[in-house]
C-alpha cells in the first residue's frame, strides 16, 4: 500500500508538486492521470526515493521514503520513464543483475528469473543481447527485471509509451494479473482510455495538484460528464482556473 | 559488500563485451607507448650511427692552395668535393640551404703558413640550420686538429716540447652508468605507462556514469534497495581492474620491445627485466584508484557520453603536469614529493630503470599517499552520487 500525504516538491521556482495526497491500495490498480508536466513523474520519483520531497509524507507499506529509503525501495518494483537496459547483456542477464541487487538468495535467482520470463512471455528473446531490441521488447524486459523479486508494490511511469496495440494489450493483461495476486499497482499515464480501461481508482493531477481522486464512475458523476475524456478535460480546467 | 561484488562483476562482463572499451583498454592504450618509443629510438639510433660512419662530403673552394690540409682532411674520412666557383656563390648556396657548410681557403694560404702569419680558412655555415650543425662541427674539429698538428711541428723544430702548449690536462670522468644514461630517454616511459593505465579504464568510467544516465538505466538502478555508495564503489573497482590490466600489458610490451631495440648502440642498457616489470607494476598500480575515481568524478558532471569523453580526455593529460615541471626544474626525489600522485610514480620508476636502489620510505609514502588521495576522490564520488541532481 502506498500513502501520499500533502506532498510538496519544487525545483527552484517551479512548483512541480503541491499538496498532493492519495492512497493506492493493495489488490487495486491506481492510475495517476494528467497532462504532460502535471507532476506525475515527480510524484513517482519521490515514491521511489530518487527525489526528496520538500515537505509532506510518503510511505510504502508503512516505510517512510525519506527516513528509510532502503526499506521503501525493497518493497517496490519500478519502471521509471524511458528505462534503459544494458545493451551488451542478454535479457536474462539484465534481469538476473537486478535479482542479485535485490539481494535474492543466489540459489533461487535462476528459478525466479525463469519464472518472470515465462510470466512476461519473453522466452523467444531472453538469451539475446538487448542491443537492437524493439521498444516493446525493451519495456517487457524492464518490467521483468522490476518484478523478479515479487514486490508488493509496483510503480510504472508511462509504461505504454511507444508500445503498439499488441504490446499494450499484453501489458494490460499483466497489470490485471498483478492485481489479482494482491499487488498494489500505481501507474501514470496521459492517455485517458488506458486509465479508464484498467483502473479501479483514478487520481487526476494537473499543475502539480490533485484535481479529483475517485473511481471512474465517481469521476463521471462529480464532473457531470458521461465520457471520461470530457470529465478529464473538465477536471483539469477546474484546477487550472483555480491556479 | 555483496552489492559491490555484483556491480563489479557486471561492469567487467558488460565491458569485456564492448568492442570500444576493449580496443582502447587492451590495444590502443598499452601499445601506443611501446610503438611510439620503438619508432623514436630506431630513428635516433640509425641517425647517430649513420653520421658517425658516413664520410662527410665537404665542398672546398681553393683546395689547390692547400694540398697538405686536403690530404689531412681526407685521412679523417672527409670527402673533398669541388665547391661553388667563388665565395659569393658559396654564401648564397649555404643561405639557400643547398649546401650545409662550405670551406674557403684563401689564395695566400700557403704563403702565410710559410711566413707563420695565421692563414685564413673560412667556414661558411648557417647557424640557424640545425641539420648543418653537426657537419660544421665535424669540419671545424678536423681543421683545429690540423692547426694543432702544425703548431706541434713548429715547436718540435725549434726544440720545444709540444707539451708546453698543454698546461692543463683536462680529464672528464663520466660516472654515469649505461643504465643511468638511458634514464633520460626512458624518463618518458613513466608517462606512457600512466597514459596506458588511464586509457584502460576511461571508457568504463564514462560508461558507468554518463553512459548509464544517457541510456536511461541509471534511474531504475537507483530505485533498487542498495546503497549508492556501494554502486559507485563497484564501478570504480571495475575501472581500476581495467586500468591494471592495461598497465600490465603495457609493461610487458615494453619488456619485449626494449629487448629487441639496439639501445646498447646508444650507450644505454635499460634495466627492464621481469623483476623490474613486476616492481614497476606494484609501484604504478595504486595510481589506478586516483585515475578511476577522478574520471568517474569528472564524468558524473557531464550530461552525455560525448561530453564526458571530452572532459575525461583532459584527465589523460593531468599526469604530465607534475612530470613536466619536475623535469624542467631538475628536482631530486624527496619524501615530500612522494605525496604527489604521478610525480612519485615517475621518480620511483626512473630510479628503478637506472638500476639504482629504490628508497623504501619513498616507495611506501608513494603507495600509501596515492591510495589515500584515491580514497578521498572515491569518497567525493560517493557523495556526488547521493545528490538528487545526479539524474540531470
Amino acid at each position: 500500500m502506498i500513502v501520499v500525504e500533502n506532498l510538496h516538491k519544487s525545483f527552484r521556482e517551479v512548483k512541480a508538486v503541491q499538496n498532493v495526497s492519495f492512497k493506492a491500495e493493495d489488490g487495486k490498480i491506481t492510475g495517476l492521470l494528467g497532462p504532460n508536466g502535471a507532476g506525475k513523474s515527480t510524484t513517482l520519483r519521490v515514491l521511489y526515493t530518487v527525489l526528496r520531497p520538500d515537505s509532506g509524507l510518503a510511505t510504502i507499506d508503512g516505510f517512510n521514503v525519506v527516513e528509510d529509503p532502503l526499506g521503501a525501495r525493497a518493497r517496490i518494483g519500478t519502471l521509471p520513464h524511458g528505462s534503459g537496459l544494458y545493451p551488451h547483456l542478454t535479457a536474462r542477464e539484465n534481469i538476473a543483475y537486478y535479482a542479485k541487487l535485490y539481494d535474492m538468495a543466489s540459489e533461487t535467482i535462476d528459478e525466479s528469473v525463469q519464472n518472470v520470463i515465462d510470466q512476461l512471455n519473453i522466452n523467444d528473446f531472453a538469451d539475446r543481447k538487448t542491443k537492437g531490441f524493439s521498444q516493446g521488447q525493451r519495456t517487457k524486459v524492464s518490467l521483468a527485471r522490476s518484478l523478479v523479486h515479487g514486490p508488493q508494490n509496483i510503480l510504472l511511469d508511462e509504461p505504454s509509451n511507444g508500445l503498439d496495440v499488441m504490446a499494450t494489450r499484453s501489458l494490460r493483461d499483466l497489470i490485471r494479473q498483478l492485481k489479482a495476486t494482491g499487488t498494489c499497482v500505481l501507474f501514470s499515464s496521459h492517455v485517458m482510455q488506458e486509465v479508464a480501461a484498467l483502473c479501479d481508482e483514478i487520481v487526476i493531477i494537473a499543475s502539480g495538484q490533485v484535481a479529483i481522486h475517485d473511481s471512474p464512475d465517481g469521476i463521471r458523476n462529480a464532473t457531470g460528464c458521461d465520457d471520461l475524456e470530457d470529465a478529464f478535460v473538465k477536471a483539469i480546467s477546474m484546477v487550472e482556473v483555480a491556479a | 559488500m555483496k552489492t559491490i561484488r555484483t556491480v563489479f562483476f557486471k561492469e567487467i562482463v558488460d565491458n569485456f563485451r564492448d568492442r570500444r572499451t576493449l580496443i582502447s583498454a587492451l590495444l590502443m592504450g598499452p601499445l601506443f607507448g611501446p610503438i611510439l618509443f620503438a619508432f623514436v629510438i630506431n630513428l635516433t639510433v640509425s641517425q647517430s650511427l649513420e653520421n658517425a660512419e658516413e664520410a662527410l662530403e665537404l665542398p672546398v673552394i681553393g683546395a689547390e692552395h692547400a694540398p697538405n690540409l686536403i690530404q689531412f682532411l681526407e685521412s679523417r674520412n672527409i670527402d673533398i668535393e669541388t665547391g661553388p666557383e667563388n665565395r659569393e656563390a658559396a654564401i648564397e648556396a649555404v643561405s639557400l640551404g643547398e649546401k650545409d657548410v662550405v670551406i674557403v681557403i684563401s689564395e695566400d694560404f700557403g704563403d702565410h703558413l710559410a711566413e707563420m702569419i695565421p692563414a685564413t680558412v673560412e667556414v661558411i655555415t648557417d647557424q640557424a640550420n640545425t641539420t648543418a650543425e653537426r657537419e660544421t662541427r665535424r669540419a671545424r674539429r678536423a681543421l683545429s686538429a690540423y692547426a694543432q698538428e702544425i703548431a706541434a711541428m713548429r715547436l718540435t723544430v725549434r726544440g720545444v716540447s709540444p707539451l708546453v702548449m698543454r698546461p692543463l690536462n683536462i680529464d672528464e670522468v663520466d660516472v654515469s652508468t649505461p643504465s643511468g644514461r638511458s634514464a633520460i630517454l626512458l624518463g618518458m616511459l613513466s608517462y606512457f605507462f600512466l597514459f596506458a593505465l588511464l586509457t584502460g579504464g576511461m571508457n568504463l568510467a564514462i560508461d558507468a556514469t554518463a553512459g548509464e544516465r544517457e541510456r536511461g538505466s541509471l534511474e531504475p538502478l537507483l530505485c533498487l534497495p542498495v546503497k549508492r555508495d556501494e554502486l559507485i564503489f563497484g564501478k570504480i573497482g571495475a575501472s581500476c581492474l581495467f586500468m591494471a590490466i592495461s598497465l600490465s600489458i603495457s609493461l610487458t610490451c615494453f619488456h619485449f620491445v626494449l629487448r629487441f631495440m639496439p639501445l646498447q648502440e646508444l650507450g644505454m642498457t635499460p634495466n627492464f627485466g621481469p623483476v623490474v616489470v613486476l616492481l614497476a607494476f606494484l609501484l604504478l598500480v595504486p595510481f589506478a584508484l586516483v585515475g578511476a575515481s577522478l574520471m568517474t568524478l569528472v564524468a558524473s558532471f557531464t550530461k552525455s557520453f560525448k561530453e564526458a569523453q571530452t572532459w575525461v580526455s583532459v584527465v589523460l593529460l593531468a599526469p604530465t603536469m607534475p612530470i613536466l615541471i619536475v623535469s624542467i626544474l631538475q628536482v631530486r626525489p624527496s619524501t615530500e614529493l612522494m605525496f604527489i600522485p604521478s610525480l612519485s610514480q615517475h621518480l620511483l620508476l626512473v630510479d628503478l630503470i637506472r638500476n639504482e636502489p629504490v628508497n623504501l620510505t619513498h616507495a611506501a609514502v608513494s603507495v600509501i599517499g596515492t591510495l589515500v588521495i584515491g580514497g578521498i576522490l572515491t569518497w567525493v564520488c560517493a557523495r556526488l552520487y547521493r545528490r538528487e541532481g545526479l539524474l540531470g
